[in-house]
């Protein structure tokens, strides 16, 4: 019989790895070359990377930015790569289309108060007051960059302004009024009401008057002079924007229990959905116009942005929809049983989660978004490619290629890229789980 | 099956002549499959019901019923004399009263322990937030993890996640508490600490009524042991009574598979 008893008494020191198991080398052998296989596929990567360089590197160096001669012509006496002259001669219509030299200030201050305004939206360390900014940023780049007397904006502003004001001041009236039961939903639907009415009839006559009466303001710009990314910003933007929460809405909306609310945003949904978005285009350039009363001013580019909205927003609710379903049903059991209402469970418990579940499918709708932004080409608006078209038709550009969709893409990818290195820095702060 | 505190303090565990929860007549289908069959139960202020039977008996869904996580069809449930009709602000009412822990626990994992514990007390009771604050780390501090209100429940071990679930629970300051299999999906040493937990509330006079198969704690603590079998309440008795000398055959065999081992 052997003695199988064993007791420890003193116990082992922790030590360090051995230095073969740290550091790069051991990054560059877990990593490049873990076997026969990977080592062979490292080294054929190495060759094609090279190989790409190889026939790009040259192109990308012996080109040329201001050539003597403006054109393509001019390029190819002097330089064998290539031509950026052409992005050096019509920067500025790549950036602002054909709007005005002379206030081209006004987009760019847009663009840089843009900046500032996301700044509070999407990180923390932002002061808070800067969220002012956020709320009336729509109708102060509005303003800056289609022109027009102040009056519009800051009636368009009071609107809200009015709508709050009622429902601050207004439930005591009300409730004197009709008693005590019915008197906040009363308020919600008087307030909502006045602000519709005043959207409706009020803002366009007063703002005329006002505007007759003293003219200050911005020089107008025409919504045709718009162009280049700019615009493709305008539209992504908005778009995106404005579809989250209404993305919010429709999914909500698809899983409520109230059947005219649920077919209402299943039909809306699936529609929108079920359409090409050049269709939903078509209908914003031509046919929305017989849909309004007639002698109604509607903005083109106004019209695109609410289509593309609608469009992404359809995606974006069966995204979040997807979210919410992604939630254990406990979560809303915990939250029910706790006596929370609705819309408290809604707000604290299941649409944070859900939204954070959805974190990677919600960029990617935005990205797509963003990239089809350029499809507004098929109904003349000049986007940056509707630009390179334009551009290359120029006798002294003609023949151009490689240069100006590689400028155009590479303008997309920065703002694409930054929007999913964004995502990855949002769902890492608001990691939680600790899996 | 893991035994709890022996030595009992039972000076606070006084059953009043007050009637807590009345439940007449009380039917529930699930679309055609009828669940819960004439339930009749009386609950006093400062009752210890333990519920147990075999799965799919309607144990769960009975105590479910009571804060209306799942809707009756026939019959009346009247918690603390407000009965739970179709009329929502009844429902907060008794919502607000009954607190309820779940198998899972349920804890929102995007808060922190304290956030969990606050969220309800600020937001239903309209608390303000130093004071629901305070209110949490004494609760936290009942249920002995007042260290951990700053972390996340998915750093938590499971033991610790349920008396979270519990303190949050408290935190409402509630006259009812319901538990739903509240050790089942616990390791054994963890099921002690929950069960002590339980353990103070009934010393401290809470009315409980807890869907449970832990044995050791209904013999213990309960003063009443529901048996359901196939939606209905087949046998119910003190304790001692209920396991030394069950009177129908289905308890008897549900008994000997349970202790048999």
């Amino acid at each position: 019989m052997s003695d199988i008893s064993f007791v420890r008494h003193d116990f082992i020191e922790p030590s360090p790895p051995p230095a073969s198991s740290v550091g790069p080398v051991k990054w560059i052998k877990d990593n490049l070359f873990s076997g026969p296989v990977n080592s062979g596929l490292t080294l054929l990567s190495f060759a094609f990377i090279a190989l790409v360089l190889y026939e790009i590197l040259p192109w990308l160096i012996d080109s040329s930015w201001s050539p003597e001669e403006m054109s393509l012509k001019g390029c190819r006496a002097e330089v064998s790569g290539a031509c950026f002259a052409v992005i050096n001669e019509r920067f500025y219509q790549f950036i602002f289309g054909f709007y005005p030299s002379e206030y081209y200030w006004r987009p760019s201050l847009a663009f840089l108060l843009l900046v500032v305004a996301l700044w509070p939206v999407l990180f923390n360390n932002a002061p808070r007051q800067l969220l002012w900014l956020s709320a009336v940023y729509p109708v102060l780049a509005y303003w800056l960059i289609w022109g027009g007397t102040i009056w519009g904006p800051l009636l368009v502003l009071a609107g809200p302004a009015i709508g709050w004001a009622i429902s601050a001041y207004g439930q005591d009236t009300i409730e004197a009024a009709i008693g005590e039961a019915f008197a906040p939903l009363v308020t919600l639907i008087l307030s909502v009401l006045a602000v519709i009415l005043w959207f409706l009839f009020c803002v366009a006559p007063i703002d005329g008057v006002l505007s007759s009466i003293l003219p200050i303001g911005l020089t107008e710009v025409a919504s045709d002079r718009l162009g280049g990314f700019m615009l493709s910003l305008i539209i992504g933007v908005v778009g995106i924007a404005a579809s989250l929460p209404i993305g919010i809405a429709l999914a909500l909306g698809r899983q409520s229990d109230l059947f005219i609310v649920r077919s209402l945003c299943v039909g809306f949904i699936e529609c929108m959905r079920g359409v090409p978005l050049i269709t939903l285009l078509f209908v914003a350039s031509t046919l929305l116009a017989y849909f309004l009363p007639p002698g109604t001013t509607f903005d083109l580019i106004l019209r695109v942005c609410i289509m593309v909205t609608f469009f992404a927003s359809a995606y974006m609710a069966e995204v979040i929809r997807g979210g919410i379903a992604a939630l254990p049903k406990g979560q809303y059991e915990a939250a029910d049983a706790m006596g929370l209402t609705y819309w408290q469970s809604m707000q604290l418990i299941i649409l944070p989660q859900a939204l954070k579940i959805s974190i990677p499918n919600i960029v990617s709708t935005f990205i797509g978004l963003f990239k089809d932004t350029t499809l507004v080409i098929v109904i003349g608006l000049l986007d940056p490619l509707g630009l390179s078209g334009a551009i290359r038709a120029d006798a002294a550009w003609n023949g151009i290629v490689w240069e100006l969709y590689g400028f155009i893409a590479l303008f997309f990818f920065i703002f694409c890229f930054s929007m999913s290195r964004y995502a990855a820095y949002l769902e890492s702060k608001l990691k939680t789980d600790h899996r | 099956m893991a035994e709890a505190a022996t030595n009992i303090d039972r000076s606070n565990m006084k059953i009043s002549d007050e009637v807590a929860i009345e439940i007449r007549g009380m039917n529930k289908w699930y679309g055609d499959f009828h669940v819960l069959r004439d339930i009749d139960l009386t609950v006093n202020r400062g009752e210890r019901i333990v519920v147990c039977g075999p799965s799919g008996s309607g144990k769960s869904t009975l105590i479910r019923c009571i804060n209306r996580l799942e809707e009756h069809q026939k019959g009346d449930i009247i918690v603390d004399g407000t009965e739970l009709n179709s009329d929502l602000k009844n429902l907060d009412k008794v919502r607000a009263e009954v607190g309820m822990c779940f198998q899972h626990f349920n804890l929102f994992p995007h808060l922190t322990i304290l956030e969990n514990c606050t969220l309800a007390p600020i937001w239903v009771r309209k608390t303000p937030k130093a004071e629901a604050e305070e209110t949490a780390m004494h609760f936290l501090e009942k249920v002995k993890i007042p260290e951990q209100a700053g972390k996340y429940p998915g750093q938590l071990s499971g033991g610790q996640q349920q008396r979270v679930a519990i303190a949050r629970s408290l935190c409402m300051k509630p006259r009812i508490m319901l538990f739903d299999e509240p050790t089942s999906a616990l390791d054994p040493e963890m099921i002690k600490e929950v069960l002590d937990t339980m353990i103070d509330l009934a010393e401290e006079g809470m009315t409980m009524i807890c869907v449970t198969h832990e044995m050791g704690f209904a013999r213990q603590v309960a003063n009443r042991v529901i048996f359901m079998d196939a939606g209905q309440i087949v046998e119910q008795n003190e304790p001692e009574e209920f396991f030394q000398n069950p009177k129908s055959e289905r308890t008897q065999l549900f008994l000997s598979q349970i202790l048999g081992h």
